[in-house]
């Protein structure tokens, strides 16, 4: 039997309602007791300590479960200049990720179950953090054809997503919502009307307009969120918005939701910290899918996650190898690397001016995208496997991106200081990742 | 004449030329009077100088243009510069050199001042972090176009005495239009007036948050205009149709001996060129009294050897504090 215990943390696991300062012993790799310090019985002492038995001092620490993002872009097969499965899983466990879902943009496409099983094999090989594959809603991602859907369940597909390509076709997306429902999986979409957004760089709008480059206007985002929630309802099937950018779409998927329609939707950290303002700096970094928008969008979404129309944040990992990104701004590629950077800058986009709670914030990395990808992790509860993430809320940090776990670099917050740092990431029972204090 | 012998009216201080949106009326006012300058004792951009001999001016064009790239190439050469053209074709972009390697490569070669078109906003911006060298932006995609913006002002400043108080009327494809950029900051700065005038689809709506009035109906506008800059139709940059058809627009918005004959006497008739004839403008006003088109391409060489001069002695400037 092997043991762990870790000590004095301010324990806070949203499922369960728990914020306060206790001791988690796991056993076995499993949660064996929580118990807030003070109570008379602390967990240490009701266990006995075995040979192997560790001990973690989490005073000042904020204990978790572990984060788990729903759509990562871990780039193997097919563009390892990029990403692998290796690199990218220890990035996720550096930034506090115990469970992602692998993105089926990788080439060939994630769209048959031979892919979907070589996905879990190399995770299994990395040994890091649990991998999930989605697989693609379409043959190819080209929106024209279902993918074999239902073995892609049979291969372990927790959910469907063509990745950055959105699904235009209706009534491909009809069937699509009806045929998925029957295996109970969400389909990951990314709501873009290609005809606005084709060629577009950055955020239509006035910062567009005096740098000169097309924009991708909001409507864009806007126009497909609308579709799908209508496609939702229609079908009864699982829709869930990665990305969602806009006032609009915030306010149309909270109407919906409020209906009791299945739509779910999560946001990025970078959209809830920088606004197109950035781009007069003609900085590739920035270019991201969707874009950056204006701040009156990036206050909506901040209200879309308090009362929880946004349910997730997720780092929408797109890593790109440098030279990708050391062209022009027509020319360069979407994406920002963003797993390892997700808790800095999310503590200063939300926990620093008091638009969350702790609580809230790990809500929206752990029992949210838990609940959209169907899974039993992102509990702290007595039995589950002990996905634990150790936070130093205090810890002040400069970002460097060539300390990254990714094999990529392209971050737009590169040599930065942030405040709130993962120290610690526990995948069943054992420790994966941690750094000196 | 040495190259510190040139006066300077006013402030500059500008490593590159990027673009006039950041440039005051005073920088601006620096260039146009060195402008004015260089038309005197060179008697309009005819006699040579030698102000920048030793120098070396790479003209760096990813994007075809033979016009600017050979008034740039005078410029330099009439100051006494060596130039070098160096065209880089997209092609070998996509080997996998990207264009920083290019223009590094470039000024390894002992390259004082780099001209750069780049069919992408910020190349240029881009280039000047990564370079030594100053950079003069010669139009990046739909940004910016300073020199163009440089010399319209100074063709209409030639002409009427001042910017203040006028009002400019630009028409056609804002959307699409680093000229009309570089016009709006410049006039602005200046103190005209500036009208937008084009297809709707042509216009974006933000672009009034840059001081200027839009405008849809070129009639109702020309009876209180100075001056028209009429833009070229960027067929290649539009993605799709945004007009229904080159008559349509020529219909709408091109200039005709009958608008001409509605507007102000001493209207002045600008186009950047090249010009497309019977769809901006007609050849009765291009070839006409109030077209000051020829007159834009002698002010392009005067203006650009003005810019050329103040990049090339605030390069002095730094290398001797260093």
């Amino acid at each position: 039997m092997s043991s762990l215990l870790i000590s004095g943390g301010r324990v806070i696991d949203p499922a369960n309602g728990l914020d306060a300062v206790a001791d988690i012993l796991i056993v076995d790799g499993k949660i064996a007791a929580v118990t807030p310090v003070g109570t008379g019985n602390s967990a240490h002492r009701s266990s006995e300590p075995t040979r192997d038995s560790g001990y973690i001092d989490a005073t000042g620490l904020i204990v978790c479960p572990g984060f788990i993002d729903t759509h990562v872009s871990l780039r193997e097969p097919g563009f390892e200049e990029d990403e692998c499965t290796a690199t990218g899983t220890a990035a996720a466990l550096a930034g506090g990720f115990t469970t992602i879902a692998a993105q089926s943009d990788t080439h060939p496409v994630v769209d048959d179950r031979a892919a979907a099983e070589f996905i879990r094999l190399q995770a299994e090989r990395a040994k890091n953090c649990r991998v999930y594959p989605l697989g693609a809603v379409t043959k190819e991602s080209r929106g024209e054809e279902l993918a074999e859907i239902g073995q892609l369940v049979q291969g372990g597909a927790v959910g469907f997503s063509d990745a950055k390509r959105a699904v235009a076709n209706s009534e491909v997306m009809r069937r699509a919502l009806e045929y998925t429902r029957m295996f109970n999986r969400p389909i990951l979409h990314f709501a873009m009307v290609p005809e606005l957004s084709d060629g577009g760089v950055m955020h239509e709008g006035f910062e567009a307009t005096r740098l000169g480059f097309r924009g991708i206007p909001a409507a864009a985002q806007d126009i497909m969120t609308g579709r799908d929630i209508a496609l939702a309802e229609l079908t009864g099937g699982r829709i869930h918005l990665m990305c969602v950018t806009t006032v609009d779409s915030v306010e149309r998927i909270r109407r919906a939701r409020a209906r009791n329609i299945c739509v779910t939707a999560d946001v990025t950290p970078h959209h809830l910290l920088l606004t197109d303002s950035v781009m007069g700096s003609f900085e590739t970094m920035y270019k991201c899918n969707p874009p950056l928008r204006s701040q009156e969008h990036l206050n909506a979404l901040i209200a879309g996650l308090q009362d929880g129309t946004l349910s997730a944040i997720s780092s929408d990992h797109q890593p790109l190898a440098l030279e990708k990104k050391q062209v022009d701004l027509d020319t360069a590629p979407f994406g920002i690397c963003g797993i390892e950077t997700l808790l800095p800058v999310c503590i200063r986009a939300l926990i620093e001016p008091g638009h969350l709670t702790w609580p809230q914030l790990i809500a929206r990395l752990t029992t949210g995208p838990a609940e959209i990808l169907g899974l039993r992790h992102g509990t702290l509860s007595l039995g589950q496997p002990a996905d634990v993430t150790l936070i130093d809320p205090l810890k002040t940090w400069r970002i460097r991106a060539s300390e990254f776990y990714s094999r990529s670099r392209n971050t737009p917050f590169d040599g930065q200081d942030f405040t709130g740092k993962v120290v610690t990431t526990i995948v069943d029972g054992e420790v994966r990742f941690i750094i000196d204090r | 004449m040495l190259l510190t012998e040139i006066p300077v009216s006013g402030p500059w201080g500008e490593r590159h030329l990027l673009g006039l949106e950041h440039l005051t009326a005073d920088q601006l006012n620096t260039v146009l009077d060195l402008a004015r300058h260089f038309d005197e004792i060179t008697l309009g951009g005819s006699q040579r100088l030698d102000v920048l001999k030793g120098l070396v001016v790479a003209n760096l064009f990813f994007e075809n243009s033979t016009r600017t790239r050979t008034s740039f190439s005078l410029a330099a050469r009439r100051l006494g510069a060596d130039t070098v053209d160096f065209t880089a074709s997209t092609s070998s972009l996509s080997k996998g050199e990207t264009f920083i390697d290019t223009a590094q490569t470039i000024e390894a070669m002992g390259v004082d001042l780099v001209v750069c078109r780049h069919r992408t906003p910020g190349a240029p911006h881009l280039l000047s972090r990564n370079l030594k060298a100053g950079v003069l932006n010669a139009g990046d995609g739909t940004h910016e176009h300073p020199t163009q913006g440089l010399l319209d002002i100074y063709t209409i400043m030639k002409h009427r005495g001042r910017i203040a108080g006028l009002t400019v009327a630009l028409v056609g494809d804002i959307r699409h239009s680093r000229v009309a950029r570089s016009n709006i900051h410049g006039l602005k700065a200046l103190g005209a007036e500036v009208i937008v005038c084009g297809p709707a689809t042509l216009i974006p709506s933000d672009i009034v948050r840059l001081g200027v009035e839009v405008a849809y109906n070129l009639d109702d506008i020309l009876p209180r205009v100075d001056c028209v800059n009429l833009l070229r139709v960027q067929f290649e940059r539009q993605r799709g149709a945004f007009f229904p058809s080159i008559a349509e627009y020529a219909h709408l918005f091109g200039m005709n001996g009958d608008r001409i004959r509605r507007a102000r006497e001493n209207l002045l008739v600008l186009a950047p060129g090249p010009i497309n004839r019977g769809v901006e403008l007609t050849p009765e006003v291009a070839d006409g009294p109030h077209s000051l088109i020829l007159n834009q391409v002698t002010n392009g060489l005067l203006i650009r050897m003005a810019c050329l001069t103040l990049l090339a002695q605030e390069r002095r400037n730094i290398q001797e504090a260093c």
